[in-house]
């Protein structure tokens, strides 16, 4: 009995080294968004090449990833070469939405960097953004054709993002 | 050359330290003397090897060697001096370093102020601290290396984060490690004790003094980190219960309760078992956390680059180190034998609770600092834990212990009559309640919470007083003099860090009650009242800094139409990183601050300077008594080791055993 109780500390120990052990494959930034699952918050916002809008309905039917930018944005800059291949290679479209910024400094900020986007709109005030839960730039939306949000990358896009998770999803999904 | 020869200075600090680590400890069980003699010149040796690798990196920073892979991350030639030198710890590599330097220079203490301690235990206590010198080195070596070559080298370096550049980050990490590190010498004593199987008096005796003193140093090490964050982060707060400040403030209450616990170990040879795990877990807290700000597995504000290889290792070497000791502890601690009996009232008893409050304080920060990661391993969602839960559980369990902090030292050991307890008592107590009820009507608005603070900063100052006035009328000496110098310096260094923690309650109670705060948008010319004073802001001037471009606010202070001063709030952006930073502008009082720091320009062009800025100020009454009480617990500590009955009774006590005469397994 008495060593059971001189055991306690160790055995608590234990269950932390468990948890411990556990916790160094998470990570702790990653916060779930509830979007996913649930259909896209709807849009119609002018594009940054026209004036015409562009509105959610147009989009259905078909599987896109929605890529909130900024010209503001230095982490853009990061994952801005992958979007260009991504573009070339032609396997999913890409729409952008220039979050928070002033049209003609976007419109300047593709000219200089390439375009990658098949079109994108223009957030001035940002209130699609909140709609979507932007919170941090870049932001990268996977959607697919009943415009239901399927997943939910934050921060700059990386080779292996893509490769394990966004490229795999988007030919799941377009089947 | 140089940063190769830290290296390789390095490398055979690890196979001094794997020798030091083996053969004493061997020696101990197999009473070879000269094996245990190999103790101190292997402790020396390794020390001065760490110290010579620390060297060569802050060498290296000095003299701004681009080649280095971590000098070219954190530092640039622009940067001053005292920041090369300070940017020798602001990186990962560069802390862990100071870490194993400070656990060789703690063990090289040892060395020097043991002669008195018997050789088998002195060669266990070298031996444990050079096992954990193992880890860290090998750790330093395999996965942190921080004398990587960078090849080519980088023609100018990157800088150390603009938010380290601060006279802080010269003293904090220093001092906060040399706490941290310290525990391991009570671990290590701890280790020693339950392998030997004496568990004594004798042992707390020479515990006590290593305690008290890492104690001290990590008290003041946070209270420098809280001080940083309250004038750099420009929004006035000083505490944040951000995991890395809870992974510093653990071992802390940990030390708090151990400190308190050996006093009852020595001097009623009671709470054995029980002393031993605090000394093991206070070490182990700060191991622990080490692995949660290095292993990235929480969010915090303070982000070190992390990386999966070093969270694995660190946690593999924490459960050697931690699950080796409670295992140890599960098979030995049964066989010290219990203390003496004591009644309910009695100085055992308020020892006691003191211990049980701030153990369930320290389980209950630490459930708050990991219950996210519980959560998120048992996929039940992810959560934030943040101050509405520490400040609901941890202020009503430091409210007893502090009323308790009156009581305790007027107890006497085993039984105290409670009508003589209550008569002492009474004084004290009418003193707390006038003082509680009167002095926040004195400050202008009277508040529930702001009386019960100062109720108990009051209830500890007058229960000081009541216990000093005791002490010095029935000594029997001549002359108020001779009274003082009757007692010892640690009763003069309790009764100091007791002071130390009113002082604190005080500023804490004062800060929360009465301070006041405005986030304003002002222009040139515009002024704003604010607690009795004037604020007006005479816009803003750019300016270089060494490494740095500065623009400088200026913000006149009058109260009744006179001028006080005149603050300059600063916002810096760094030339190589192209970071901001805010630094506020403080005016520094007894009875409180003026603080003052620059937002961001309000308009449509933000590089418009000379418009309107977002300007916040505050009023934090009494806020310094915060980290005035922090300095003086820890000078109250620093005062009670230099008490002589340490090196008297250690030689007396260490002659007797010796001579054989004290077989001291469960002889209490």
């Amino acid at each position: 009995m008495k060593t059971v109780r001189w055991s306690i500390p160790l055995a608590i120990f234990v269950v932390l080294v468990g948890f411990l052990w556990v916790g160094l494959g998470r990570d702790p930034r990653e916060v779930p968004s509830p979007l996913i699952g649930k259909p896209a918050p709807s849009f119609a916002l002018p594009q940054i090449h026209s004036d015409k809008p562009l509105s959610t309905a147009e989009l259905t039917g078909k599987v896109y990833l929605l890529n909130v930018w900024a010209s503001w944005c230095v982490s853009c800059r990061v994952e801005h070469p992958l979007l260009l291949q991504l573009a070339q290679a032609k396997i999913v479209p890409v729409y952008g939405l220039d979050y928070k910024d002033n049209p003609d400094d976007g419109r300047a900020w593709l000219a200089q960097n390439g375009d990658p986007y098949t079109s994108s709109i223009v957030d001035l005030d940002g209130r699609v953004g909140i709609d979507y839960g932007v919170y941090g730039v870049p932001e990268t939306f996977v959607i697919d054709r009943s415009g239901i949000v399927r997943y939910k990358q934050i921060g700059p896009l990386s080779v292996e993002s893509l490769q394990q998770k966004i490229l795999p999803l988007v030919r799941e999904l377009q089947k | 050359m140089i940063p190769e020869l830290g290296h390789f200075a390095l490398i055979v600090a690890l196979l001094t330290a794997i020798v030091q680590g083996t053969l004493p400890m061997l020696g101990a069980a197999m009473r070879e003397p000269r094996l245990m003699a190999l103790a101190r010149p292997a402790a020396r040796a390794q020390f001065l090897l760490v110290a010579l690798a620390f060297g060569c990196l802050a060498w290296s920073f000095v003299a701004n060697d681009f080649s280095v892979q971590n000098v070219a991350t954190n530092s640039n030639s622009e940067l001053p001096l005292h920041y090369r030198v300070a940017a020798t710890w602001g990186s990962h590599e560069g802390s862990l370093l100071l870490w194993t330097l400070m656990l060789g220079g703690w063990s090289f203490a040892v060395t020097l102020f043991s002669r008195n301690l018997p050789a088998p235990m002195l060669a266990r206590v070298i031996s444990v601290m050079g096992l954990v010198s193992v880890g860290f080195l090998l750790f330093l070596l395999f996965t942190s290396n921080p004398f990587e070559r960078l090849v080519p080298a980088a023609a100018e370096g990157r800088d150390l984060n603009p938010l380290l550049q601060d006279p802080g980050m010269v003293f904090h990490p220093p001092l906060l490690y040399m706490g941290y590190v310290g525990f391991s010498v009570a671990f290590s004593f701890a280790i020693a004790a339950l392998l030997g199987g004496r568990l004594d008096a004798t042992w707390a005796r020479w515990s006590r003094p290593w305690t008290t003193v890492a104690w001290s140093f990590l008290t003041v090490g946070i209270a420098l980190g809280s001080a940083w964050a309250y004038y750099t982060l420009g929004w006035g707060g000083w505490w944040f219960w951000d995991p890395v400040e809870n992974a510093s403030f653990m071992p802390w209450l940990t030390g708090t309760a151990l400190i308190h616990s050996l006093a009852v170990t020595e001097k009623r040879g009671a709470f054995k078992s029980w002393t031993v795990l605090l000394a093991i877990v206070a070490f182990s807290l700060s191991l622990l956390g080490t692995f949660l700000v290095r292993s990235g597995v929480l969010t915090s504000v303070h982000a070190f680059a992390t990386d999966p290889a070093r969270g694995v290792f660190i946690l593999v070497f924490l459960a050697i180190v931690i699950g080796g000791s409670l295992a140890l502890f599960a098979w030995r601690a049964g066989k010290v034998g219990l203390g003496g009996a004591f009644d309910l009232v009695s100085r055992e008893s308020m020892l006691l609770a003191n211990n049980v409050l701030l153990v369930v304080a320290l389980a209950s920060v630490l459930l708050g600092t990991l219950y996210p990661l519980f959560l998120d391993a048992l996929n039940l969602g992810k959560i934030s834990v943040g101050p509405p839960y520490f400040d609901t559980v941890f202020y009503p369990l430091m409210a007893p212990a502090a009323f308790l902090m009156g009581v305790g030292p007027l107890t006497r050991w085993t039984r105290t009559p409670l009508p003589e307890l209550a008569t002492r008592l009474r004084w004290a107590l009418g003193v707390a309640i006038v003082t509680a009820l009167i002095v926040p009507f004195l400050l202008g608005r009277w508040s529930l919470l702001v009386a019960f603070g100062l109720f108990l900063a009051f209830w500890i100052f007058a229960t000081t007083v009541v216990n000093l006035r005791q002490r010095l009328s029935s000594s029997p000496r001549h002359g108020l003099l001779a009274k003082l110098r009757a007692n010892s310096p640690s009763y003069y260094g309790m009764i100091l860090a007791h002071l130390g923690i009113g002082v604190f309650v005080v500023g804490v109670t004062l800060v929360k009650g009465y301070e006041v705060e405005k986030d304003v948008r002002l222009d040139t010319g515009e002024s704003v009242a604010l607690g009795g004073y004037d604020f007006k802001f005479l816009g803003v001037t750019p300016g270089p800094g060494p490494n740095y471009r500065a623009l400088t606010g200026s913000v006149e202070v009058r109260k009744d139409g006179r001028l006080i001063e005149t603050l300059a709030p600063e916002k810096r952006i760094y030339n190589a990183s192209g970071q901001t930073m805010t630094i506020a502008a403080i005016d520094t009082g007894f009875f409180g601050d003026r603080y003052v720091s620059l937002g961001e320009p309000v308009g449509t062009d933000p590089t418009k300077i000379d418009g309107a800025w977002g300007v916040r100020i505050y009023l934090k009454p009494f806020v310094d008594w915060i980290w005035m009480g922090a300095f003086l617990m820890a000078l109250g500590g620093f005062i009670a080791v230099s008490d002589r009955r340490y090196r008297l009774a250690l030689k007396t006590r260490a002659a007797r055993v010796f001579g054989g005469a004290v077989g001291n397994v469960g002889a209490d």
